[in-house]
């Protein structure tokens, strides 16, 4: 392990994180309102929406990313004159738009499922409250059901931001030179595989520090919001034991 | 335990290895296999090719049992230098870069690298000479050449596979040029052939498989061919530096199959035409 060559490459890989970031948060943010839909769907009451729904989920959790970004990206290319004639090659065209795309379509897939769980745990006896005073459908999702099912979905949610963060390095197979792209253009140069794949490595993992802390900042305001319904509860325990 | 049994298994240990290092009567050899026709992957799932035939032929004149390991093109080196094979034989051209870290036999083969271009395109249409360029001596002639195709390339998105010489004279010689870079050449044909990039640089026989193929009306080679310089002086066979002996039979066997023509005939039976390197 030579230092004096670590130290160099840092800077030239530090170039790669706002790519890397960049294209996490338009993918989780992109992946998130379409899971929101897919959830939906797939609990509302008719078949074949619900069925269509869960082969979406199927097909992007079934199968790895690294095919899902090579069909789109490479595929795309092979149906060239169709794209163009419906006017969206120009998407097709820019490795960035398909990086993001197939980054989306997976993530939404995961999330969809992590959202559908929560969804369905918020407790009935909520949503009759909510009836009980009078709000709308509408209503009762963004004030209730969302909400808990949020709080409730948050640690697993979590895990896939971090899972996000590392599926990303496979954007470098199509052309896209966020940390994992430069590391190979390094190594390609310096033949020195380790030293370049530690710092790569120690990005990543401040990254995913940074957004563990994150999630668990987020659950805990979450949590300290319903907090009144759980402080009363504890002393009266207390008194119990010491009685 | 006894310092004395330390010292036996120290002694046998050293005793093993330099008797693996002065035999070398097996050869573990890497290849890519995503590079046609110098190696690929066929039908049946196997690394065929010009060098995997040639290592084949090597190997039966230096009297070895040579075992055939595939690996991806961006970790070859450092493979080499892990101990994972003991020899590249995958299309890689003797440069000083490469050098520094690695030792290579004398070249079997020398193809010059060439841009493509879609048929359509105002590259082509410039009518470029196809010439060939040795970087080492350019002539007053082939540097207004040279600064061309520069011109015509100037600020279009050019597609190169990672980690090539290739890749080294675009950045060094093409000026502002937006560079994407290919795992493979195969992805790279892909690409090119979806529009994605303008124009392209690669070994001329790499070309082939594209512009021999289906497509390959709607592609064109693009000016003068490129040698020597920063190209270096063809492809070799890698070793690592401490290696010695196996550098010296390799070096044999090569100098012997192109005396006798065995390479020049490989040649031309996979690329169509000779790119043996001079004896």
């Amino acid at each position: 392990m030579d230092l004096g060559f670590l130290i160099e490459i840092i800077p030239r890989l530090a170039a790669g994180v706002p790519t890397t970031l960049l294209l996490v948060a338009q993918s989780l943010a992109l992946g998130f309102a379409l899971a929101v839909v897919v959830a939906l769907v797939r609990l509302q009451p008719n078949p074949l929406g619900a069925g269509a729904a869960y082969g979406f989920v199927y097909v992007f959790r079934a199968t790895p990313l690294l095919v899902q970004i090579f069909l789109i990206y490479y595929g795309s290319g092979q149906f060239r004159p169709v794209l163009e004639d419906l006017g969206v090659w120009v998407l097709f065209r820019d490795a960035w738009f398909c990086a993001v795309l197939a980054l989306t379509l997976n993530t939404a897939a995961y999330t969809s499922e992590i959202i559908r769980a929560g969804l369905q745990s918020v407790p009935l006896g909520q949503i009759e409250a909510g009836r009980a005073v009078g709000m709308s459908r509408l209503q009762l999702f963004r004030r209730v059901t969302f909400p808990l099912a949020v709080r409730q979905a948050l640690p697993a949610y979590g895990n896939e931001v971090i899972l996000m963060v590392k599926a990303s390095s496979l954007a470098s197979t199509i052309t896209i030179l966020e940390i994992t792209g430069i590391a190979k253009t390094i190594i390609a140069a310096s033949f020195r595989p380790v030293e370049v794949f530690v710092v790569a490595g120690a990005f990543y993992l401040a990254i995913n520090f940074v957004a563990t802390r994150a999630v668990r900042f987020a659950e805990h305001r979450l949590a300290t919001a319903s907090a009144p319904t759980r402080a009363p509860a504890a002393p009266t325990r207390q008194l119990a034991a010491t009685r | 335990m006894s310092l004395k049994y330390f010292a036996g298994l120290a002694a046998g240990l050293v005793l093993a290895s330099q008797v693996a290092a002065q035999e070398w009567d097996t050869i573990r050899v890497a290849s890519e296999g995503a590079y046609a026709p110098w190696n690929f992957t066929n039908a049946q799932g196997e690394l065929d090719g010009f060098e995997i035939e040639l290592m084949r032929e090597l190997c039966a004149r230096m009297d070895a049992e040579c075992e055939l390991v595939s690996q991806a093109w961006d970790g070859m080196i450092p493979a080499l230098l892990g101990g994972r094979y003991d020899a590249i034989m995958a299309g890689m051209s003797i440069t000083d870069e490469r050098r520094e870290v690695i030792a290579f036999s004398r070249p079997y083969a020398t193809t010059p690298a060439i841009f493509v271009a879609p048929a359509d395109s105002a590259l082509a249409a410039a009518g470029l000479p196809e010439t060939r360029v040795d970087l080492a001596e350019v002539s007053d002639e082939e540097q207004a050449l040279i600064d061309q195709l520069r011109t015509l390339v100037d600020g279009r998105t050019v597609g190169v596979q990672t980690a090539t010489i290739h890749e080294n004279f675009l950045r060094e010689s093409m000026g502002d040029v937006t560079i994407r870079t290919y795992d493979t050449q195969e992805n790279l044909d892909l690409d090119l052939q979806a529009g994605r990039i303008d124009v392209a640089l690669a070994d001329q026989s790499g070309w082939q498989p594209l512009l021999e193929g289906e497509a390959g009306d709607d592609f064109t080679r693009v000016g003068p061919g490129f040698s020597g310089g920063v190209f270096g002086e063809g492809v070799g066979v890698g070793l690592r530096q401490e290696d010695t002996a196996l550098k010296e039979k390799f070096d044999g066997a090569i100098q012997a199959a192109l005396e006798d023509g065995t390479v020049s005939e490989l040649a031309v039976k996979w690329f169509g035409f000779d790119t043996a390197a001079t004896p």
